[in-house]
């Protein structure tokens, strides 16, 4: 089927018209109009954002999400693929499970959903799962985490690096030492003092960070970071990139933005792991993912129901929905502020990610004969966030009733329309 | 005022003051034959406790039936509240029963704030205690008590020097006396190991010590923490015996204060660990005429919180 996306914007200001052919961009130039003709109205086209850290609660909690509202939220957050982390019930430390969130991604057909493998059985931080097995699976599992849950063990750790190297594997690492956050409810510092709340410290990310970048360069294995939130973690993964170190790693919208002081009134909304953190520590994270030693954007989307949120904050459950606000709060806190420009943008939430990934059908140039993997943004447009009208089957928002700039018009998928003018496309089967 | 009392920062100096003042008019009237007053009559507090505190409860239901007002006592262990009742439904019970005033007490730090802040009752609320954060009538019963033994500092704490003394950084006692002896002017000294200090008390407007020995002197009032013995299982402190060492108020330090100092305890008290028995006994020692003034500072608070008339035209009535 043949179809034109008609005068689209790309990056460096050309107006073009792209031609879109099966699943492929067949051809890109000015006049064109083969198909259907979609006006994209001079707004600006980019491949399709990838995010490498995704929670979407099924098997197992799908009263929080499913792999079909999980999409649907992606597709209307500009993601044309998405990674599930393990973290499900059961976990998704078996080739079936992995096989099972694949399939489900593919039934739903709004955004191509890779399923990530725990790194250890039941995520317990005991035995190692059966790694080969998801790698072989049709699932193809490249990317391994116990996210959620640190893989604490340094001897553990280290075989799991090593063992993953088989299969050009990486494991995504949640930094965060146990012992040093028994308890803890919030960002060690000023505001956890007055609040009496129990701190989490920067110190119990950053000793995990600094022993695994000395791991992953011992053995010399690939080693990605997952949501960095502090100024000194930033320090360390620059340290480790400037020795050759073979590590990426990776930031949340929200700890590009939000701030410690937030839970200033105990709402549970902003409750989150690893914590908000203080203001330095955002601009440090902002200065860091403008300069690459943070490689990519991660949404650490995480759906919870009303009740796990509607009560006191000790009790609250951790996370936030992130999907369908990611794009807007990076171009707030990045792009206004003149930290990056969009290309970089492109960079940290497509084109990094897939490369990290090795998810190779998204995250391209848009050139003739890449995969149409494709999303159209009015840069223009300010919106402010409404949960009710989220997508996502939870509605633990942080950003609610913000105003945020810069708004996802339409998402083509593999060369299908997932999301016209902002309504998710429904029926989208492959 | 506002309508709940969450922290001592809902509070100006001068609605501190104004507690104080009519507590003391207060203490005027249980003197008097007439204890009871009819205030609160027809109006409704709740007790909401989530953690067993006798005497704090007492305190509040005690201020609450001397102005008058039904008390309804809602001890949420062994309830329903112990197998999975939420704050929520709890608290939307007792709207549905027509409260007041919620007085609630809870393990969890800003649970008073939520119970206020989420919409899901109309009372006034007051904080009797939320985790490890404040315990606002507790302080105000304390500036209360050295406003009765130091009449020089009446209207102001300027000049006053508070030493407080133990576990800072899990104590909501600590954490709301440092708020009000602060804004009426007191000069705070924290003493205590540096493991028992939050990491973020640079904030704070206090001084810090590790060593009492080199600040008992100089103080005009002590207040002496409890200490929890499960601190030490999480190497807070190597043993109860060091921490009274270094610590616990003996007779030696006893006898280093000033003569007209005074020794403050919030209660329940460890005898032998933070404090030992002569000084929690010793003339200097108010930790009794804490407890009777609690009683009429929360008088003050439901007074002022719940609205009345003037007190004078009351007691006439």
């Amino acid at each position: 089927m043949h179809f034109t996306i008609g005068n689209a914007r790309m990056l460096d200001g050309n107006i073009v018209d792209v031609v879109i052919n099966g699943d492929v961009i067949s051809e890109i130039g000015s006049g064109l109009k083969v198909g259907e003709f979609i006006d994209a109205k001079k707004n600006l086209l980019i491949p399709g954002l990838v995010d490498l850290h995704t929670h979407l609660r099924e098997p197992g909690r799908e009263d929080s999400e499913t792999v079909a509202t999980g999409s649907a939220a992606a597709a209307k957050g500009g993601y044309t693929a998405i990674s599930a982390m393990a973290n499900t019930f059961p976990v998704a430390d078996t080739a079936g499970v992995v096989e099972q969130v694949y399939r489900l991604g593919q039934e739903a057909g709004l955004c191509d959903v890779f399923p990530i493998g725990a790194v250890t059985q039941g995520l317990k931080g005991e035995a190692l799962a059966e790694l080969g097995a998801m790698a072989n699976s049709k699932a193809k599992v490249r990317i391994f985490s116990d996210d959620g849950k640190c893989v604490s063990d340094p001897l553990l750790m280290r075989r799991a690096l090593e063992y993953v190297k088989t299969f050009n594997g990486i494991i995504a690492q949640h930094a965060q030492d146990p012992a040093l956050t028994v308890g803890s409810q919030m960002n060690e510092g000023i505001v956890s003092a007055r609040l009496g709340l129990t701190g989490w410290p920067a110190v119990a990310e950053e000793a995990i960070i600094a022993r695994d970048i000395l791991l992953a360069e011992h053995v010399g294995s690939r080693l990605h970071i997952c949501h960095l939130t502090t100024a000194g973690g930033v320090d360390l993964v620059r340290f480790a990139k400037s020795r050759g170190i073979n590590v990426t790693a990776e930031v949340t919208p929200h700890h590009l933005l939000l701030t410690d002081e937030l839970v200033q009134n105990y709402d549970p909304i902003f409750k989150v792991n690893p914590p908000l953190r203080t203001e330095k520590d955002v601009l440090a994270l902002r200065n860091g993912l403008a300069d690459g030693t943070i490689d990519i954007v991660g949404t650490d989307h995480a759906p919870h129901p009303t009740e796990d949120k509607d009560c006191e904050w000790q009790s609250a459950a951790f996370g936030m929905v992130g999907l369908e606000t990611a794009l807007s709060v990076v171009v707030k806190s990045m792009v206004e502020s003149n930290l990056m420009n969009w290309s970089d943008l492109v960079d940290r939430m497509s084109i990094a990610p897939a490369k990290i990934a090795g998810y190779s059908k998204h995250g391209n140039q848009i050139i003739k004969g890449a995969q149409a993997n494709l999303t159209i943004i009015d840069t223009d447009k300010t919106w402010i966030v409404d949960r009710n009208r989220l997508s996502s089957k939870s509605k633990n928002t942080p950003f609610e009733g913000m105003k945020l700039p810069s708004q996802v018009i339409h998402t083509f998928l593999n060369g299908k329309q997932v999301l016209n003018n902002g309504l998710v496309v429904n029926g989208g089967s492959n | 005022m506002k309508k709940h009392l969450l922290s001592i920062n809902d509070l100006s100096a001068s609605d501190a003051l104004e507690i104080l003042n009519t507590a003391s008019e207060l203490a005027k009237i249980s003197d008097g034959p007439m204890k009871k007053l009819p205030t609160l009559r027809g109006r409704t507090v709740v007790n909401l406790f989530f953690e067993d505190s006798t005497r704090t409860r007492i305190s509040f239901e005690s201020a609450a039936k001397r102005l008058s007002a039904d008390v309804i006592n809602f001890s949420a262990k062994g309830s329903s509240v112990s197998k999975g009742e939420s704050l929520k439904d709890t608290a939307q019970t007792l709207q549905a029963m027509g409260a007041d005033a919620v007085v609630i007490r809870h393990g969890a730090s800003g649970a008073a704030q939520r119970l206020a802040d989420s919409g899901w009752i109309s009372a006034s609320v007051i904080n009797a205690g939320d985790g490890t954060h404040e315990h606002p009538t507790q302080a105000l019963l304390d500036a209360y008590t050295i406003r009765s033994k130091f009449p020089e500092f009446r209207e102001s704490f300027a000049g006053l020097k508070v030493g407080i003394v133990g576990d800072i950084l899990h104590s909501r006692v600590a954490r709301s006396n440092v708020l009000l002896l602060t804004k009426l002017g007191a000069h705070v000294t924290l003493i205590a190991p540096p493991t028992l200090i939050p990491v973020g008390v640079t904030d704070w407007k206090v001084d810090v010590s590790y060593d009492l020995d080199s600040v008992i002197n100089k103080v005009d009032v002590l207040m002496v923490l409890r200490v929890q013995s499960e601190r030490m299982a999480d190497s807070f402190f190597p043993s109860e015996r060091e921490y009274s060492r270094g610590y616990g108020l003996d007779l030696a330090r006893l006898n280093s204060l000033k003569s007209k100092a005074i020794v403050m305890h919030p209660g329940p008290m460890n005898r032998g660990l933070e404090i030992s028995a002569e000084s929690a006994d010793s003339h200097q020692s108010v930790v009794l005429a804490q407890v009777s003034n609690g009683v009429l500072v929360r008088m003050a608070v439901l007074y002022q919180l719940l609205g009345g008339a003037a007190l004078a035209g009351e007691v006439s009535a």
